[in-house]
């Protein structure tokens, strides 16, 4: 058996309970119109500057048909781009790997003096125009520059060249592994370490079996911001580069110069993979991410 | 297997956190290291393991000088106060940890692993839990594997820091009966550190009290306890009352009046009297050494506990006394010492 209540018992009249629930929402939030006008401004401005650009890249890219886009793409200077992009990528993220894992353990784990100069200096490549990263290595190892003279003697080449670009890349995209380990390093500080070591475990077994384990996501993620900026970096290895058709050309720089000479759908076709491989990181990282947070939440207290 | 510790001494910068440390440890003991933070007792036990060196200083393990040592080459189990497990690891791999980095020469095969690891873990009475990680278990769970990993090489000594510092009160009361009863079956040479007294006096068979990277003073809880040896003793383990006193002419005096009790050859000067709450016997007005007001009584639990203003100098002191007197505020009563220690300020 069921009872109810007359309505006149009820403390509060049902019109009136809708009204104290309205104005409890209103407490909680702001004005609905100031909601809209928030979350579209947000929108407009994601809008004009992400969503256009790119739309217009593939647009142009398609402009005639997939046919001119296979094309340009196929075309021997396109496809030497692609591989010099590759060849340099490849070698300086596994390079800026091996060095940011160092450099993240080292300030991590230890303590030494001048630790605060050496962090403030893996973020200089950040902190300095890349254009100026590219002249620094001209001066250093151009014709003029301070090891000129001996590499000409030499006869080794690195200016114009891929060792230069390479160099430049390195240079460029040195802080993304380190930065992306020191603050998770430090988060897990060394006791996992010092309870291996007194297992009895080398420094080695540590390293491979407690140390790289719990930091792997945070690995995965530096090179992978590494190696976007690495294959996109236009600056520095554009003054490096002497722009040597079908021999020192990498993917950014042909962009450029494709659009220059108003081939714009080959341009854009070569723009268009620097935007899907923005696309692509853009989904591991987030991914990345997620993992990166649960092996925070197992952190022991 | 016995330890040695010869004079250690170890700086970090200007701090000196041992101060020229010198203590022997018997075979199959269980030793609490006692003092407060900033004491030295876990940069020492540290030491002990190999995982900070002394500037100075020697330790000898049986006689053999152990700082030759590596860390890993010590066969020494270590339990951290925060567990430190392996995160990425199941309770069963984190257990079989020290006998998967073994040489191969020595190394257990599978079946060998497996068995060892089923036994510590049967030890700790945690088997269930081989298959989980680390963040799915309690602190007190954790704890108990971080102790069956630290087993598992069966260590010729076993150093616990803080063991019990990161869980809460019950847990760490069961753990401590525990840990008593663990050590009496495997019987390994034990150094546990703690800022917890009831928890060293409970658990160990001797006990190191350390201050300012010194030992203060070594013995068994009833000596610390009943006999301390210093002023930092008296008031750092047990509750005690502590009065200001001069000592002058081979009497004591409190803020100008002579109190009639002994001095008992402490050197004349400022000094310090000590008293254990308990020690404190409540009695007629006009009948004691001391003389005071109750201000405030708290009548529950074994002992009733009264807030005394002492006439000399309207000094507060809390006092246990048996329940079977009844106290009430505003009486004044006299107060005589049972036992008492005097030391030099």
């Amino acid at each position: 058996m069921t009872m109810e209540l007359p309505h006149s018992l009820s403390l509060i009249r049902p019109s009136e309970k809708a009204r104290l629930s309205a104005h409890r929402d209103d407490l909680r939030s702001e004005p609905k119109a100031v909601r809209i006008v928030i979350v579209g401004v947000a929108v407009t401005f994601l809008c004009i500057f992400v969503v256009m650009p790119l739309v217009v890249v593939f647009a142009q890219a398609f402009s005639r048909g997939i046919g001119a886009y296979v094309a340009a793409l196929g075309n021997p200077e396109a496809l030497s781009a692609i591989r010099l992009t590759l060849l340099i990528a490849a070698i300086s993220v596994s390079l800026n790997l091996v060095f940011g894992l160092v450099a993240a353990w080292a300030i991590a784990k230890f303590e030494f003096p001048g630790k605060t100069f050496l962090v403030s200096l893996i973020d200089l490549p950040f902190s300095v125009s890349p254009v100026i990263s590219g002249l620094v290595f001209v001066l250093l190892f151009g014709a003029q520059g301070f090891f000129g003279p001996w590499l000409a003697s030499h006869d080794i080449r690195l200016l114009f060249a891929v060792p230069g670009m390479t160099l430049a890349t390195l240079f460029v995209t040195f802080p993304f592994v380190a930065r992306a380990l020191i603050p998770l390093m430090q988060e897990q500080g060394t006791q996992e370490e010092e309870a291996a070591i007194s297992l009895g475990a080398s420094g080695l077994q540590t390293f491979f079996r407690v140390t790289l384990p719990n930091i792997k996501w945070g690995v995965l993620y530096g090179v992978l911001l590494c190696n976007a900026r690495a294959m996109g970096e236009f600056g520095a290895v554009s003054v490096v580069s002497g722009h040597i058709r079908g021999e020192t050309n990498t993917m950014p720089l042909l962009v450029e110069i494709l659009y220059n000479e108003y081939q714009f759908v080959a341009s854009f076709a070569i723009a268009s993979l620097l935007a899907m491989l923005a696309l692509i990181t853009l989904v591991t990282k987030t991914i990345l991410e997620r993992h990166l947070d649960e092996g925070r939440q197992s952190h022991d207290n | 297997m016995t330890i040695e510790v010869r004079n250690l001494v170890k700086k970090f910068g200007e701090f000196a956190a041992l101060d020229g440390v010198d203590l022997r440890v018997a075979d199959g003991e269980l030793l609490a290291l006692l003092g407060p933070s900033g004491s030295g007792k876990t940069t020492l036990l540290r030491i002990i393991a190999g995982l900070d060196w002394p500037d100075s200083g020697e330790i000898f393990f049986d006689g053999e000088n152990a700082l030759l040592r590596k860390a890993g080459e010590r066969h020494v189990g270590f339990v951290f106060q925060h567990y430190a497990l392996f995160r990425h690891m199941t309770v069963f791999e984190n257990v079989a940890f020290g006998l998967r980095v073994q040489p191969r020469a020595v190394r257990k095969d599978e079946a060998g692993i497996r068995a060892r690891v089923k036994e510590l873990l049967d030890l700790v009475q945690l088997d269930w839990l081989a298959g989980r990680y680390p963040s799915q278990l309690s602190g007190g769970q954790r704890q108990r594997i971080a102790l069956a990993r630290a087993l598992a090489v069966e260590p010729v000594i076993l150093l616990l820091d803080e063991p019990f510092g990161a869980l809460d009160a019950k847990v760490r009361k069961e753990l401590r009966q525990w840990l008593r009863s663990l050590h009496q079956e495997i019987n390994v040479t034990s150094i546990f550190v703690t800022h917890d007294q009831e928890e060293a006096l409970e658990v160990a068979n001797r006990v190191v009290v350390m201050d300012k990277g010194r030992i203060e003073q070594v013995g068994t809880p009833a000596d610390v306890y009943d006999n301390p040896s210093s002023a930092f003793v008296h008031g750092f383990i047990g509750e005690s009352i502590e009065l200001p006193v001069d000592v002058a002419d081979g009497g004591v005096k409190l803020g100008g009046t002579r109190l009639d009790i002994a001095a008992d050859g402490v050197r004349p000067g400022a000094s310090r009297l000590f008293v254990r709450r308990h020690d404190m016997q409540i009695g007629p007005s006009g009948a004691g050494v001391l003389e005071g007001e109750i201000a405030h009584v708290r009548n529950f639990g074994p002992v009733q506990r009264a807030e005394v203003v002492l006439s000399h100098g309207k000094t507060v002191i809390e006092i246990d006394a048996p329940r079977d007197r009844a106290l009430r505020p505003g009486e004044t009563v006299g107060l005589n010492p049972r036992r008492y220690r005097i030391f030099t300020a």
